[in-house]
């Protein structure tokens, strides 16, 4: 596995702990279970701190702990099972959430430029997934029909921009 | 028609180079099946009993003559000179080789066209009304927003990988000829009493193994927040879609489990932030820029009444008959549609020769404002002619076997490709269609009967709408031998219901038999004026068990 | 889906489509795919079936084949046909287009 943050290959400074493992010191990424029993613990630690949700753990109950977290990681246990999507756009345009949002588990090139659509910043890909791969399979499409998390401009509003400059350059 | 700008090229071209760089991969062993067979799937390209198999999108079932003359050219070159209209108003090839499919794609975009998103669990092509645009009582013609779904819906990043496939139609008559009550999504759009234009919102049909009729959750959805309505209800089904067993994964499940009511509730909610965030509002002039194509062609100022086709009528009773089942009211005086029958007395339904594709875009270039459509029940619409012209157009369609008499009569009827093509199906559906076909072929028996929709499945996936046939058909599969089961009462239009099992299936000897006996016992039973689902409705189906399964 | 094969079938062959065009194929003694049923190798017994699908690994590894798989087939009078209707239609083509597939091309895929 490894990490890609804002379209560079990192470190990732955070570990994934168990809900038995000792915690070690510096960042790491918890459960949401372990999350909700040891929240004061975890929020008295002075470093920062992840949180790993499950397909099927919506981000509503997170929703008032987000100035709490520096990662939230979304779980994609099937490439197939596409409920993170929503998970991500959730917690960008409806909660706010300005922290890193990591996809995990299955997640194919096929679908990078769909997940940066939704909120997501960091991915945790297969170890072949080479920097060239990245570059192509990221920036497939030049233009989208639809709004989504990444405030990217629509189809929709490129015509309006184009009919505009179509009217004043008509006009002048 | 529409025509696709800049961006819309761009991005069919794109998807194009994507697909061809994943083919080349395939190929080249970088990509092993198990890879590669999802990528395949999200662009249309199937692996059938004899071949690949690769389903073009149709959007809204509207083709222009150029379109076509593409589709018969890929026929000719790339399959095996024909091509089979489906019940989604796509069109398959059934012989496509693998290593050819990127040139056909590159075809394909010259002319406008695709095959996005026409497999995989996403938002499917969205079917609409042939008679868009031409219908008497048409609100608004369903185009304009279909196509605004179309754009929409094109790679979602929320929505490509969905619990499962989902299915949107859109109705702009009250008469539904889009059969939106068996769809995920049935749109109807509807005005207020201002003359306001909204929609009504069905969710949650569905045919394949538990059929079930869309629940109405929304009165009228104004259009500019239409798209933010259809993002609240995926958004519900994305996060609340079963995903643990693929056989209830549809949105009808959810809709089932949850109750409509429920539904309702937590799609309003979604909804309220959504528009409350306002990205999602769709403006007028966006409407207004889509409308323009879909304006109405420049008709004549006839009069509504043809002395030439009332001459040709009393001349030639093949053209009468023709006449008769095949053309329905046109809103503009002296206009008619016209129906192309692809159910020829015992041939495919659906099929269409390469060469009739090409003699098709000739009449709809000379005689229907360069346009065609696809119907849900495998037939083509030309959706504007002159009653004037109708004598000619039957000609010319008579000389390619396309002039065939028989819109909703019996022998019109659906059929999925079945075990002939198919490697899901357990039995074959066409040859039952076209013994069917045959044995009810006498053209004034046809009449006799009136209007009757048969329609045969090949499996429970009920890609041949079998649920929704007066008289449906599925074939099952026991210890390797073809059986078919039969329902009566199904119904697509704007009384939608499913079919009601008459009982133990029919060997395929016995079939024709079975359906030729409860046509006989409507004919026995029916009152003046009575179509065949009207007499069901009334006796139900006792008379029919008891008959059917009489011993001799 | 339509199940391919007979539980305890007696005698069994492999088939496949063809990666680059699709086109139905079947497994040879000597490890080669033929378009022709009648060249197809036969494994009496389950032991045996499972040997014989296992010699189509190879290709699905070299990327010849995509999902080799078995199926019941009956040697009769040095003839070899399908049990299922499904594998009749296979080796054969659509029943409604006898013009097509290998019954028009192949002197030997008549039912």
């Amino acid at each position: 596995m490894q990490l890609i943050k804002n379209g560079e290959f990192i470190e990732d400074s955070f570990v994934a702990v168990g809900d038995e493992d000792t915690l070690p010191d510096g960042p790491v990424i918890v459960s949401l279970e372990r999350w909700q029993a040891e929240r004061e613990a975890l929020s008295a630690r002075n470093t920062p701190l992840g949180v790993r949700l499950k397909s099927g753990q919506e981000p509503s109950i997170i929703a008032d702990d987000l100035d709490k977290f520096s990662v939230v990681a979304l779980e994609f246990p099937a490439y197939r099972n596409g409920r993170a999507y929503s998970y991500a756009r959730l917690l960008r345009e409806r909660y706010g959430y300005k922290g890193e949002l990591r996809a995990v588990g299955n997640v194919l090139r096929d679908q990078f430029q769909f997940m940066i659509r939704c909120g997501f910043d960091a991915l945790e890909v297969s170890d072949k997934i080479t920097p060239e791969i990245w570059a192509e399979c990221s920036n497939f499409f030049s233009h989208y029909y639809q709004p989504a998390a990444d405030g990217k401009p629509t189809v929709l509003s490129l015509r309006q921009r184009l009919a505009a400059r179509a009217q004043s350059g008509g006009a002048a | 028609m529409y025509r696709y700008d800049e961006f819309d090229h761009q991005l069919v071209n794109e998807r194009v180079a994507q697909f061809a760089n994943q083919v080349a991969r395939r190929l080249s062993g970088e990509l092993t099946e198990d890879e590669f067979k999802p990528l395949r799937l999200m662009n249309g390209v199937y692996l059938q009993l004899h071949a690949y198999m690769l389903r073009i999108a149709i959007p809204y079932g509207t083709l222009s003559s150029r379109q076509l003359r593409m589709l018969a050219h890929i026929g000719r070159t790339y399959d095996r000179g024909y091509g089979h209209f489906t019940t989604r108003q796509n069109l398959q090839f059934n012989w496509p080789a693998l290593k050819d499919v990127p040139d056909i794609l590159r075809d394909l975009a010259s002319v406008e066209m695709h095959c996005i998103q026409t497999s995989g669990n996403c938002i499917r092509n969205v079917t609409s009304d042939q008679y868009a645009g031409a219908a008497k009582n048409e609100i608004e013609d369903p185009r304009i927003i279909s196509e605004i779904i179309r754009q929409w819906s094109t790679f979602h990043p929320e929505f490509s990988f969905l619990p499962r496939k989902f299915k949107i139609a859109v109705s702009g008559t009250p008469d539904d000829r889009a059969a939106i009550r068996v769809h995920d999504i049935g749109i109807q759009i509807v005005q207020d009493a201002a003359g306001k234009v909204g929609y009504e919102i069905y969710v949650g049909g569905g045919l394949g193994r538990t059929p079930m009729i869309a629940k109405k959750i929304a009165d009228f959805v104004p259009k500019e927040d239409l798209l933010a309505y259809l993002e609240a209800i995926m958004r519900v089904y994305n996060m609340y879609g079963r995903r643990d067993n693929m056989y209830k994964s549809r949105i009808k499940i959810l809709v089932h489990e949850i109750g409509a009511e429920e539904m309702k509730r937590q799609v309003d909610a979604e909804f309220a932030e959504i528009r409350k965030a306002g990205t999602l509002h769709l403006p007028q002039e966006e409407v207004d820029r889509i409308q323009v194509y879909f304006r109405p062609p420049a008709f004549e100022t006839l009069p509504d009444e043809s002395t030439e086709l009332n001459k040709a009528v009393l001349g030639d009773t093949g053209f009468a008959n023709w006449v008769k089942s095949n053309i329905a009211a046109h809103r503009v005086p002296g206009y008619a549609i016209v129906n192309i029958s692809l159910k020829p007395i015992g041939g495919t339904p659906g099929d269409c020769t390469s060469d009739q594709m090409d003699a098709i875009a000739d009449i709809a270039e000379k005689f229907s404002f360069d346009e065609i459509r696809v119907t849900h029940e495998q037939n083509l619409t030309l959706a504007h002619v002159r009653k004037q012209d109708l004598y000619a157009v039957y000609e010319t369609l008579k000389a390619h076997d396309l002039a065939t008499p028989n819109i909703n009569l019996i022998t019109d009827q659906i059929a999925c490709p079945g075990l002939d093509y198919c490697s899901l199906a357990n039995a074959r559906s066409i040859p039952i269609a076209q013994r069917i076909s045959e044995r009810f072929s006498d053209i004034a028996r046809q009449h006799d009967i009136g209007e009757m929709k048969i329609n045969t499945s090949g499996c429970i996936n009920a890609c041949g709408h079998h649920h929704v046939g007066h008289i449906g058909i599925l074939g099952v599969d026991k210890k390797g031998v073809e059986y078919y089961q039969v329902t009566i009462g199904g119904a697509a239009d704007e009384k939608t219901a499913v079919g009601d099992i008459v009982g133990p299936a029919f060997t395929e000897e016995e079939i024709i038999d079975a359906v030729e006996k409860i046509v006989n016992i409507y004919l026995d039973k029916r009152e003046t004026g009575e179509r065949f689902i009207d007499t069901y409705r009334r006796i139900g189906l006792a008379p029919f068990k008891e008959n059917l399964y009489a011993t001799h | 889906m339509a199940q391919h094969t007979r539980k305890g079938a007696q005698f069994q062959s492999v088939t496949a489509n063809r990666l680059r065009d699709g086109i139905v194929v079947y497994l040879t003694a000597d490890g080669r795919w033929s378009e022709s049923l009648q060249d197809a190798a036969v494994a009496e017994g389950k032991e045996a079936a499972e040997a014989l699908l296992a010699q189509a690994d190879p290709s699905v590894a070299d990327n010849t084949v995509v999902e080799p798989y078995l199926f019941e087939v009956s040697p009769e009078n040095d003839r070899l046909s399908a049990a299922s209707v499904r594998e009749i239609i296979r080796q054969a083509g659509p029943t409604v287009r006898p013009d097509l597939g290998k019954q028009a091309e192949l002197a030997d895929a008549q039912g």
